[in-house]
Formats: C-alpha cells, structure tokens, sequence
C-alpha cells in the first residue's frame, strides 16, 4: 500500500470510530422493533420449520421398540425380542395416555394403525409375561408384516419428510422411494393451483378496476380528489369480518345483486353468486382494492402532467403519449400494487370460507381444518412451508423481473 | 454462558408474576368455565353458573370457544392451564381422553354412573345433555315439507340447496339412513369399507347442492335467508330461531342424538373446585331447569320428572319425539373418524 492509501484507510477507520456512538443509538431506538420482529415473526416462522419435519412421537413412545429393532434386517417378520419391546413400550403408554398420539401419527402413514395400536395396548395391558410375537399376530396379523416394521423403524428419526412430502402430494413407500401420491387422494397441488388462481385474478381484477381509478384520483379537482380518497379508504378501516359478511348478504339468491338482476330482466331465474368461485373473487377484488390503487396513486402524483402536455405538443396522439410517455412511469406503482395485492390474496382465509363453496377453498382454509379439526399440526405446518416458499419464490421472481429499484410505494 | 443468564431472568419474571396469577383466595372464589358460546351458554348462564354463584359465592369467569380441540391442546402445551371447567362434545372427549388432554372424574364425588343414559359417562367426562342433529326446513315457505331423511336427497320431490355440517360424522349416517339401512345396522355398515363408499355414493347424488355450515348458528341463518331448502341443525338452534319469530319445523325421523360432556382440562389450577362445580351443574334439578331456556335433554334419568311438560314436548328425548333416532356412536368415530375425515376433505376438495 502506498502512503496515501494507508491514510485514505485509516481516515476511513477514525471517522467509521467516531461515528459508533450514533449507530449505537440508532440501534438501541431501533432494539424494541428488532426484539418485536424475533419473537412475533422469526420465532413463529422457526417454529413452523420445526413442526412441519419434527417427528418426536414414536421416539418417546416407543424407544425400546426401536432399539431392538435395530438389528432388524429389514425383510422378514422380526422375532419375539421386538415384540416384547413393543409390549413393554405399549404398557407406558398405555399409562401416560401415549398410545392414542402414537397410533394418530402412525395412522398418517399405514391405514388403520391408530385403533390397531389402541387395541394392542389393550391388549398387553393384561398380559404379564411373553411370549408376545403370537398373541400379536393373532390380535392383528398386519403385526406380522415388514411393511409395518419398516415405517415404524423410519419415524424413529427426529425428523421426517412425511408432512413436506404430503403438502406436495408425494409419498414414501415401505422401502424409502418417494413416489406420487395415487388418484383421489392427491389434493394439494390442486389447491395450491387454486391459490395462486384465484390470487392472480383477483390482482388482475384489481388492477383492471383501480388504475383508472388512480389516475382520476391525481387530475381530480382537490375537493372531488378527497371525497374520492376517503371513499377508496373507507373499506380499508372497516374490519375484514365485516366486509366479508356485507358480501354474503348482497350475493345471496335472496340478496339486493339478485333482485337487480331480476328486476332488469337480465336473468330469468335467480343466479347462484354465493358459495361460488365467482363471488369469492368479487368480494376479495373489492376488498383488495385499496391495496392495489394507493400504491399507483402516489405513483402517478409524482409524475409531471406537462410531460403528457409536451408529448402531445410533439405531434403524438393521445393514446401513444399515454402509453409511450405516462404508462410507463406508473410501473413502479404497478409492480409495489400488484405485488402486495397478490401476496396478500395467497393467504386468504376468511373470505373463500365463507363467500366460497367447498372447491373454492385455499391452502389457509386447509392449514384451519388440520389445526383445528384433525388435529395434525406436522401437515397444517407442511402446508404452511409450502405457502411461505410459494410467496417467497414470487417476490423473488418480481424481483429479478422488474428490479428491486422499480418497485416504489410511492 | 447466555443461556442460563436467560434462564434467571425468566424465573425472575414468572417469580414476579405469580402473585398476579395464582393468589390463592382469587382461585377459590372463582371458577373459569369454557363453553359453546350463543344460546346455549346463555341457557346454561341462567340455569347454572349463576345459581351457582348465588349458593356458592364462587364466581364464574365465562369463556367460549367454537369446540376446537385445538385452543384446550394449547393451553395445557403452554404449561399455563387457566381455564377450570369446559363443556366439550363428545369427539373431543373421547380424543382428549386418549391422548391425555383430560383430568379423570372420581366419579364417587359426582354421582352414580347408572342415573346416566347409556354411553355419556367416561373416565373422563360427566355426560350434561342430549342433543339432536335433525332434518330443518321453513315452514312458511314449504307448507308440505319433508318428512323422511329420504326427502333430504330427493331433490326432484324439494328442489334447492340443501345445508349439512361440514363434518362426515351425522352426514354418513344420515345417507345411510336415507340409503335404507336400519338404524341399528348404520355403524356394522360403516365398519366395512364398501359401506362408507355407499355413503360417499349416496352424498355424491346431491353433492352439488350442498351448502356446508360450520358454525352452528348458520344453519338456521340459511334456512331464514331462503339459501337453502332444508337443512340439518341442533335442534336447539332451530328452537331458538323460532322464538325468534320463525316457523321453522323439525323432522324428528331418524334424528341423530349425541351428547356434550363437563371435562377438566389437564392440570387445571382448582381440581376439587371444578369437581364441585360440575357435581352441582348434573344435579337433576339443575339439569331439568336447562331445558326451561335452551330443549336440549337431560342425561339423568331422574331429571325426567323435574321437566315441564310445556319444555319436555321440544326434547330429542322425549317420547312422541323418539320414535325413529339413531345415537351417535362415538366410539366408532374415534377409531374411524381420522380415515374417513381424510377422505371427506379431499371428498370435498375435489
């Protein structure tokens, strides 16, 4: 290094030195928000990572069971020292009300498992001594078959695929080969195609209906501008619930929709709106609306109405210095609208639950059912991780598409 | 070197706020009860919680929940069960008993087993009323309504949308019902995997038709705003919309009976308190006087006789009522409920 070189350096170093204590301090303002975000975001999201592969159940029930058969070569019926292990595993559980978690998770993978696990810890309950390999294959002479073995020596790891594997239709056969998930039973990536639809339109929708709307909002008279600003706010400080509900009293057959319908003669017969595709899109276009056009408004302010003005006295017709000149500085507020509408729409639960009929329903109203109702948090945290990579592979393509420097919110 | 810093300081602060949580003489003379919410809570309000507390002096501290499992599994994961009675349907029973959600009754301290109806004690719960999934319609739209469970898939005869419970359990049994089996032989042919297919086969005929429900206040709100023809509900929800100025009229044949359950969640704060609170809550007069605000029936046989004869003609249980009726088997539903509940949302995804 030269003389100057290793001056330019060390000035560089006293000023970074004397400017520490004001990072320090903006850090320390920023500390309640940075703590907030740990403990309300990037915990709960970890917590996801870790539902959705942990596999802690036949581990704490059944360690003996697994240690024995550990020697196991896999093929055949195991002997009688796995069976008394399962046994004497069997008996705990049975104590510590164990059995019931064991055979809902061995349930997901071999059919008939839970009530095939209560009945044999039933079972040894009153048995006192061995042997036990017979007086199991005569409760249920699926004990008897490596099948079982195989996917109980499996989930004797701390983590499994399972719950990913089946968020996306795909399962692991006895011996490990991951294969597609047959006919009837492979629903996910439907609904995941389902999501993304209905998001896509409904951004498209909002699109289509609020850049219009935007740009009468930027040329509108002050007085008119703020009565149409509060009018595109309103929706957006009256609770979701509400809104939502609103829309199912206008779209049923009963509903105002329908009489207008009716009365204009448009229709003969009244039109099935609700528990449709259809209304779940109207009602979250409109609800998604603020979302799209704020974003294109402050967009479209800070763009000089004389460039418009000196295109036009440039010689170009009104269309092309629109599209040539305005258009393409409004992208920016595009994108950001778009963007925040889509993603937004990706995790919508309350509307599609009620405005939508059972084919309408979208990845959260699946992640609900399986929290709730099964009970299966692994597949309910599955399904989570599939959303959080699906938005996150979405923004990311944004990205590269447009350049992060392109999205603006105003 | 930072964990066990941390450690301290969450022992410091759980230190500091255990006079806030846990003051004894507060735990004594309250109770926390969780229950179903709407109508059905208020019944039990006026019944219950605040005779008791005019016996007892202990307060009640109402929560309600929609009977998700989940929120009570929560609580007791988070090692912080703060609620000391819940009132649960008899699904959630039989899984919470099982996977170990639930405190054990002593049943010496509540009564004796043999006043219940058949099939609502458990190690577990003590069984509070009977209610009945039932066949609903408008009266003042349909003046000839159904009569049968038939009707319910005869969408030639009664055009419309139907209602259901977004849940197979009563809907399996009803297209079997409806499918001509017995009553008696409804769960010997869900046992059998041909027969669950004849019930997806018999659904499948109006699944086009079908407007799910969750909540079971929206049965009767379907019924009102004419969205659907007919429907199945609580038959205390349809009870309730009627003093409400409805006509609305239940079809008593082949209605499904079931029964909800008092349960302790694990590691509830006041075990002899929630005890004593679910002991009086069974009491036969108690349970009878219910049925003055909400026709769900009592489970104690010797509660009959404490029932107005004006309240016992709206009870599932009552005779006139009990002609045809099927009772929810819900031992069949925990061994089988989590097969068939796969199949029912891919049933419905598709």
């Amino acid at each position: 290094m030269t003389v100057a070189e290793i001056d330019r350096v060390n000035i560089f170093m006293a000023v970074r030195r004397a400017e520490r204590p004001a990072r320090r301090a903006a850090l320390s303002l920023a500390l309640p928000l940075i703590v907030f975000l740990v403990v309300a975001f990037v915990a709960p999201i970890l917590y996801l990572l870790v539902t959705a592969v942990g596999n802690p159940e036949t581990r704490e029930v059944l360690p003996r069971t697994l240690e024995a058969l550990q020697n196991w070569d896999g093929a055949s019926t195991p002997d009688e020292p796995v069976y008394a292990a399962l046994a004497a595993d069997l008996k705990v559980a049975k104590d510590n009300s164990t059995a019931a978690l064991l055979g809902k998770r061995l349930n997901y993978e071999i059919s008939g498992m839970r009530s095939r696990v209560l009945a044999t810890a039933r079972m040894v309950e009153k048995l006192d001594t061995g042997p036990y390999k017979e007086k199991f294959l005569a409760l249920n002479q699926d004990w008897g078959s490596p099948e079982t073995w195989a996917i109980i020596k499996r989930n004797g790891g701390s983590l499994t695929p399972y719950y990913m594997l089946t968020a996306l239709d795909l399962k692991q056969a006895p011996n490990g080969s991951v294969e597609r998930v047959q006919g009837d039973q492979a629903i996910f990536l439907d609904v995941l195609g389902r999501t993304l639809f209905v998001a896509g339109l409904v951004t498209l929708f909002t699109l289509i209906l609020g850049y219009p709307v935007a740009y009468v909002l930027t040329i509108a008279p002050k007085a008119i501008a703020g009565i149409m600003m509060l009018m595109v706010l309103l929706p957006l400080w009256t609770s979701l619930l509400v809104r939502t509900t609103a829309w199912v009293v206008l779209l049923q057959s009963d509903g105002i929709i329908n009489d207008v319908l009716m009365a204009l003669h448009l229709t003969g017969e009244r039109v099935q709106l609700i528990f449709t595709r259809v209304g779940t899109v109207i009602a979250m276009t409109h609800i998604q609306l603020p979302f799209t056009i704020l974003p294109i408004y402050s967009v479209m302010r800070s763009i000089p109405t004389t460039q418009l003005r000196a295109a036009r006295s440039l010689g170009a017709p009104p269309s092309s210095a629109f599209w040539r000149i305005y258009a393409p500085q409004t992208l920016p507020g595009v994108v950001a609208g778009c963007l925040m509408t889509f993603i937004l729409s990706l995790g919508y639960y309350i509307t599609p639950a009620l405005v939508g009929g059972p084919r309408d329903q979208m990845v959260s109203n699946f992640i609900s059912t399986y929290i709730n109702r099964d009970l299966n948090w692994g597949l309910a945290a599955g399904l989570g991780v599939v959303l959080l990579v699906v938005t996150l592979a979405i923004y990311l393509l944004f990205l590269r598409l447009v350049g992060a420097d392109k999205i603006k919110l105003g | 070197m930072r964990y066990p810093l941390t450690g301290r300081v969450l022992t410091l602060s759980l230190l500091a706020l255990t006079p806030l949580c846990s003051n004894a003489a507060r735990a004594q003379d309250t109770l926390s009860v969780m229950s179903f919410g709407g109508a059905y809570q208020e019944a039990q309000r006026k019944g219950v919680f605040e005779t008791y507390t005019a016996e007892t002096g202990v307060k009640i501290d109402e929560q309600e929940y929609g009977g998700e499992i989940a929120k009570i599994k929560a609580m007791i994961e988070s090692g912080n069960t703060t609620i000391d009675v819940v009132d649960v349907d008899a699904p959630t029973l039989l899984q919470g008993c099982d996977e170990g959600i639930f405190e054990k009754i002593d049943w010496a301290k509540v009564g004796p087993q043999d006043d219940w109806i058949k099939g609502t004690t458990s190690e577990c719960g003590v069984g509070t009323i009977v209610y009945a999934t039932t066949l609903a319609y408008d009266g003042a739209k349909l003046a000839d309504g159904p009569k049968t469970i038939k009707d319910l898939f005869d969408t030639k005869k009664f055009p419309g949308k139907r209602g259901l419970w977004k849940n197979p359990a009563t809907n399996l049994e009803f297209a079997l019902l409806a499918d001509g089996v017995a009553p008696d032989q409804v769960y010997e042919t869900l046992s059998t995997p041909a027969g669950v297919d004849r019930a997806f086969a018999k659904l499948d005929t109006i699944k086009d038709s079908i407007v799910w429900w969750e909540a079971g206040a929206q049965a009767p709100q379907l019924l009102a705003s004419g969205e659907v023809t007919m429907t199945t509900a609580w038959n205390g929800r349809i009870y309730n919309a009627n003093k409400e100025g409805k006509d609305f009229r239940i079809v008593w044949d082949n209605q499904i009976l079931d029964s909800n359950y008092w349960v302790i969640p694990k590691g509830a704060k006041n075990a002899e308190g929630s005890l004593a609170f679910i002991k009086y809550a069974v009491e036969p007069k108690v349970l009878a006087g219910i049925t003055k605000y909400i026709p769900y029936g009592p489970v104690r046989k010797s509660a009959a006789e404490f029932v107005a004869p004006e309240d016992a003609k709206n009870l599932p249980t009552s005779p006139q009522n009990l002609t045809v009726s099927l009772t929810l088997d819900n031992g069949f539903w925990a061994d089988n409920g989590d097969e068939i509940r796969k199949r029912f949302t891919t049933w419905l995804a598709q």
